[in-house]
């Protein structure tokens, strides 16, 4: 670790000399290798996930590119075979669900700015966190050899006795989402412990960004969800690898009951999916609307519930599986109840950008396209929450779909929150025109390639078909040519940041105006994150920091300058 | 075989064309969630757009127009407000399911057996035919078994779905009423095959069901020759005329007697008490290697040659011969009467060499 | 943003002495403490979900196969269990023990202790090592391997016959067109051989089967099994006893029903996940150990001593449920 003179101590952070950073201090494999620093994990994190998210959208495309042609039964289409199509997709669903989407913003993110905003010098745990990092390279090296071994075709779902008959890859992906399901749990863990114990004493529960309130409620369901799915996979491997039988009518095992323990995880699964970008929408809004946030508790509040409600619904997955009409009633009162939350969050949402003063940046035209996209994915949940509907709509394309609505709001949320802490996270700024176009075309491809999918689907166009009646031709080109769009801006926007790397602006301690406490430090930030322990304030009190036109940033203002701040939050 | 789905007719723009009578009641539920969703999501996208064009910040730095940040009231009345129509969703949903979960008494049943990658159905009269056909205005219930994966049943114009488990019977039911031909889908990935794996379904005006169940027996296609024909050599026969122009079509869906008679002699659970390579279980069934045309002696000193009515009685009665040093422990099987000729025919080919 | 105090931008070799156990991002080894504790109870309560869907897993086969659960259990030698039971529970006092000497810098005692909890682990892990061994020899083990023979005759009884066959026979048979009943299969399964050979009023359905009649435990268990019946209940000499005959009867009975496999799969998946975690507690005391022989642990910081306690404990604590659901069904 570098030394500082005195008079380097003194200066304001964004006047520390630009070499003097967390990404600068120490250099060379093992320094990152083995690095305890949150920050340098998070960027691991970052450039993994970004990756995977690409080759996980090369498997789509891959998907989307074998079907604007209906083919004929049987036959393949010129080089592809309905085997190889089926291991598209399910390639396809595997790494975007548990290399990239779950890790997602917690990993990524929430890694690197969590402890930042509890003004605290790193999380609760370092080394565990190093090794939930490693554990999430298990998972990727085990699921590449998957790949090697010539993939797997069983949908990412394995349901049985489909996957413990078919003579594919299975448990080499099966093992890496063992390994991811515990980089998960320790990610979470984590977290939770860090929010418990490394929060300054001035910071109450309701003093916290809400950001904060995502992430402790994902690590609730993190560290009680996916121990279920470690089991549940352990159990396949063995009927695999051993043939115990569990799964196998034939030796008198159930294969439905692999289907309970599997939605019992992802369910809750997906609000550990949508929980932290609902967090992050919460801090891109109230910043680039310049409003304190609407309903603080009930964003809160709501966060704790749509965790604990996730548990509870995992059987609207089994509508048509078999199971009892008693189960299946439940299963979809409680689903009903889960919108609700939802439903607040949005609402206060709006009520925030009302008579706010809107800037329409990269983070905020994604936070913006998360209110259309997630609210087409919400609303159209109630059509398979609801019994009678869902029969009708199980298996089509209209599932499809929803979650790729629902899960599209994390991804962009994500995105938005990357570029909101890139330049705290790189110390450069990006081209906001590249930042904005990469953001449009990807939100208007991806709304191409969707809705042709519900509507096909409730016209009866079954989902993972590889052939299909040639009636729903058109809504696959549709949806294949919204594909393109939406990979070219995608993209763009991988160029838009790889490009900031090289050419972007040197960013100040706080160009956007948040007042959190990551933006009292440096961009990038010091290895030990603060220069002086930060003060902590209201995280949406917008008056305690000032536009600056010459750096077109803002900065804080000092506490003798400051007004009185008009009455109205907690 | 790439079937296109005819008949579009009356359908709606998300829904294909209604074709029984629970499909009304599921497009009304579908649409009405599509309105007060279209409604909730116009206003919300609305008034999102209207803040951003109205709201926007006009020079850089500028802040906000207010500084409100919560109003309870308001809160209540949008958390509570769509709870009703949830509620109602849940209720309609809830309502209209009890429906399709409960068979009327007089449903006509057809049993449905799904493997990788082909459906087969077979009629009360033990015919098994690759298409569903049902009479319109009529209860139809599927009882449903998998032979090997899970797959799903699924008639979209019928509304209808329901996942075939291999190891358990599943069933659904509808009553169809329109005549005319239908698409029937696996709706559960299975494999290679999953996308291939249909099946057509016709529903048949008043009267003429009947007509063609008759027709449906590939055995009545044959003539009376070619019965005999294929009576004495099973294999042969199909072999030979599988692709014949005329009859071909059915002959394809024959099968050796024989060898479904051995399918029997498994599933009935023939095989717990009886060999079929001639070892002997002295305290269960008699081998039925070289049984056919065997003399047979019973505890009362009576024997008989072994021949189909002998079998027959065994199978409907066992317990009125016992044959000689054996117990009396045989269970009373179920087998129809065509399955009684496949199991004759199944004992007759095992001869002694 | 004037009102901070302190500065972290120092040299690492500079003025805050603390403790070297306290680690840089604490403030305080209490903290520090504190969240090591409760980091460790969140990990234990990831532990109780993972096991927890293992005895969920054995509850629903249980209930659909209470007769091939209690059959199958009489292959496990409760004797072994129980003093496997009291080993667990006495490593676990001597683990807490250790806690308690570290707590009061006692070193050489906790030590002591240590390898005291170390030497309880090996003699749980041996005594499952031989019970293991002991199946695995005889056949005893799940799916379509499942085929009890007697020590003695594992050598020269040729394999029954294949699995696959008779089991798909089994499945077909429950096949039957049971019109508006949804029982799972192996239910219906299971019944349909008791109730053909329930008829049979006279001697077992066995090969080899002597006159006196199966053990208590079958009986108790409510099978209805040949044998039964009037010419039944000899006044076996043996009975009370596990002598070599009734065992015999039993092993041929769990032959005949196919479905007692599936109690020695969830045997053999609940006490392997069991014995994963006890190795993988092994490594931990281990480690301890030689921690606490190089004096790391003592009143100012005895953190993995007590943490790595709370695991050995929850380690103790799924055997002590795993005991009973499966030794004495």
């Amino acid at each position: 670790m570098s030394t500082l003179d005195a008079s380097a101590a003194a200066l304001p952070a964004a006047d520390l000399p630009a070499g003097d950073n967390y990404l600068t201090c120490d250099r060379g494999f093992k320094s990152w290798a083995f690095t305890l620093d949150h920050k340098r994990i998070g960027v691991m994190y970052l450039t993994g996930i970004l990756i995977f998210f690409m080759i996980g959208g090369l498997f789509a495309l891959l998907v989307r590119t074998s079907l604007p042609v209906p083919g004929v039964a049987g036959q393949a289409k010129g080089p592809i075979t309905a085997e190889l199509y089926n291991k598209f997709f399910t390639l396809h669903g595997a790494i975007m669900v548990f290399i990239v989407i779950i890790p997602g913003i917690p990993a990524a993110l929430g890694n690197f700015v969590l402890p930042l905003m509890l003004g605290a010098k790193d999380v609760a745990f370092p080394r565990i966190n190093l090794m939930s990092f490693y554990f999430w390279c298990a998972g990727v090296v085990l699921a590449l050899t998957s790949l090697v071994l010539g993939g797997v075709d069983t949908g990412w779902t394995f349901y049985t006795p489909y996957s413990t008959t078919t003579n594919t890859a299975v448990i080499p992906v099966v093992a890496g989402a063992f390994m991811l399901g515990f980089s998960s749990i320790f990610t979470g863990l984590n977290f939770i412990v860090t929010i418990h114990k490394l929060r300054p004493p001035e910071m109450g529960w309701f003093k916290m960004p809400l950001l904060l309130w995502a992430i402790y409620s994902t690590g609730i369901v993190q560290i009680l969800a996916t121990p279920v799915l470690g089991i549940i996979l352990l159990l396949l491997i063995v009927e695999r690898a051993v043939g115990i039988g569990i799964f196998d009518p034939a030796l008198g095992g159930d294969p439905v009951l692999f289907q309970h323990f599997f939605w019992f995880y992802s369910h809750p699964a997906v609000y550990i999916m949508i929980l932290p970008a609902m967090g992050v929408m919460s801090e891109l809004l109230t910043v680039f609307s310049r409003r304190h946030i609407f309903g603080y508790s009930f964003i809160a509040y709501s966060s704790v519930a749509i965790a604990v409600f996730g548990f509870l619904v995992w059987g609207h997955h089994l509508f048509v599986s078999g199971q009892s009409n008693l189960l299946n009633t439940i299963f979809s009162a409680i689903t009903f109840s889960v919108a609700v939350p939802s439903a607040i969050k949005v609402f206060n949402w709006l009520a925030t950008l009302y008579k706010g003063s809107i800037n329409l940046k990269t983070p905020m035209i994604y936070a913006l396209g998360f209110i259309w996209i997630f609210g087409i994915g919400g609303l159209t949940g109630l059509f398979l929450g609801t019994l009678a509907t869902d029969v009708h709509l199980h298996d089509t394309y209209f599932v499809v779909a929803h979650f790729h609505f629902v899960m599209a709001g994390t991804i962009f949320t994500f995105f938005g929150a990357v570029h909101y802490w890139w330049p705290k996270i790189m110390g450069k700024m990006y081209n906001e025109a590249l930042g904005r176009w990469g953001a449009m075309l990807s939100m208007i491809g991806f709304n191409i390639t969707f809705l042709a999918q519900f509507w096909m689907g409730s016209l009866g166009m079954p989902r993972r078909y590889f052939h299909y009646d040639p009636f729903f031709q058109p809504y696959h080109v549709a949806s294949t040519i919204g594909a393109y769009i939406m990979g070219f801006g995608f993209l763009l926007t991988m160029i838009c940041l790889v490009h900031s790397l090289f050419r972007g602006k040197r960013a100040a301690a706080n160009p956007w105006g948040g007042v959190t406490l990551e933006w009292r430090t440096a961009s990038p930030p010091p290895h030990y994150n603060f220069d002086r322990t930060p003060p902590v304030t209201d995280p949406y009190d917008f008056n305690l920091v000032r536009y600056n036109a010459d750096t077109d940033a803002y900065d804080f203002i000092p506490a003798e300058e400051r007004v009185a701040v008009p009455a109205g939050h907690h | 075989m790439n079937l296109t789905l005819l008949a579009q007719s009356d359908r709606t723009i998300f829904m294909p064309e209604p074709a029984s009578t629970i499909a009304g009641t599921v497009d009304g539920i579908f649409y009405f969630i599509f309105y007060v969703s279209l409604f909730f999501f116009v206003l919300i996208v609305g008034l999102m757009f209207f803040f951003i064009v109205r709201y926007r910040q006009r020079t850089p730095g500028e802040g906000p127009k207010t500084q409100i940040t919560h109003n309870t009231p308001l809160e209540i009345l949008w958390s509570v407000l769509p709870t009703f129509l949830l509620v109602a969703m849940f209720w309609l949903g809830f309502v209209g399911f009890l429906d399709m979960r409960t068979v009327p008494k007089d449903a006509y049943e057809i049993r449905v057996d799904a493997k990788k990658w082909t459906w087969e159905f077979i009629y009360p009269n033990g015919i098994g035919h690759p298409e569903l056909h049902v009479p319109v205005d009529r209860p139809v219930r599927l009882v449903m078994y998998s032979q090997d994966v899970i797959h799903s049943c699924y008639i979209p114009a019928f509304r209808v779905k329901r996942d075939v488990v291999p190891g358990r019977y599943s069933e659904l039911w509808f009553t169809a009423n329109k005549v005319g031909e239908y698409r029937l889908v696996c709706a559960e990935y299975c494999g290679e095959g999953h996308s291939d794996m249909f099946a057509k379904v016709v529903v048949h005006p008043a009267g003429t069901f009947e007509d063609w169940l008759a027709t449906a027996d590939p055995l009545s296609a044959l003539s009376d020759e070619q019965y005999v024909e294929f009576m004495a050599d099973p294999q042969a026969f199909i072999d030979k005329y599988k692709d014949d122009p005329e009859i071909g079509e059915n002959v394809q869906r024959l099968k050796v007697p024989a060898l479904l008679g051995k399918a029997l002699y498994e599933k009935k659970g023939c095989s717990q008490c009886h060999t079929i390579d001639g070892t002997d279980l002295p305290d269960k069934g008699p081998t039925w290697k070289g049984l056919f045309g065997k003399t047979e002696t019973f505890s009362d000193g009576s024997s008989v040659v072994v021949d189909r009515d002998y079998i027959a009685e065994s199978i409907r009665e066992p317990g009125k011969r016992i044959v000689a040093g054996r117990q009396n422990i045989m269970p009373k099987p179920r087998v129809s009467d065509r399955e009684l000729r496949q199991i004759v025919e199944f004992i007759k080919s095992l001869q002694s060499d | 943003m004037a009102d901070a105090v302190q500065t972290n931008a120092q040299p690492h070799a500079d003025a805050h002495a603390h403790p070297s156990n306290l680690q840089h991002h604490f403030d305080t080894p209490a903290q520090q403490f504190d969240a090591s504790k409760f980091g460790m109870w969140l990990f234990l309560s990831t532990e109780v979900l993972f096991f927890s869907g293992l005895f969920l897993f054995y509850t629903v086969v249980r209930r659909h196969h209470p007769d091939a659960f209690a059959l199958g259990s009489t292959f496990l030698d409760w004797r072994l269990g129980a003093i496997n039971t009291l080993v667990l529970i006495a490593s676990s006092l001597t683990m807490a023990l250790g806690v308690y000497f570290a707590q009061r810098s006692m070193q050489r005692a906790l030590v002591f202790c240590l390898v005291l909890t170390l030497i309880g682990a090996f003699t749980f892990m041996g005594i499952k090592y031989i019970e293991y061994s002991h199946k695995i020899h005889e056949q005893i083990v799940w799916g379509k391997w499942f085929n009890p023979t007697r020590g003695h005759e594992a050598a020269e009884h040729e394999n029954a016959a294949p699995h696959g066959e008779v089991a798909s026979q089994q499945d077909a048979e429950a096949a039957e067109p049971a019109s508006g009943s949804h029982e799972p299969q192996p239910a219906a399964a299971s019944a349909a051989p008791a109730a053909a050979i329930q008829s049979q009023p006279t001697a077992a359905s066995t090969d080899s089967a002597p006159a006196s009649e199966p053990a208590l435990p079958i009986e108790q268990s409510g099978i209805m099994m040949a044998g039964n019946g009037p010419s039944g209940l000899a006044a076996g000499e043996e009975v009370e006893e596990k002598g070599e005959e009734p065992e015999l009867d039993t092993y041929a009975l769990a032959k005949q029903r196919k479905d007692v496999h599936l109690f020695l799969g969830v045997y053999f998946c609940l006490t392997g996940l069991h014995g994963i975690h006890v190795l993988a507690g092994i490594v931990m005391i281990i480690c301890l150990l030689i921690g606490a022989i190089k004096g790391r642990y003592n009143s100012d910081y005895y953190t993995p001593i007590d943490v790595g306690g709370l695991y050995w404990h929850l380690v103790d604590l799924v055997w002590i449920f795993l005991f009973p659901l499966l030794y004495l069904v």
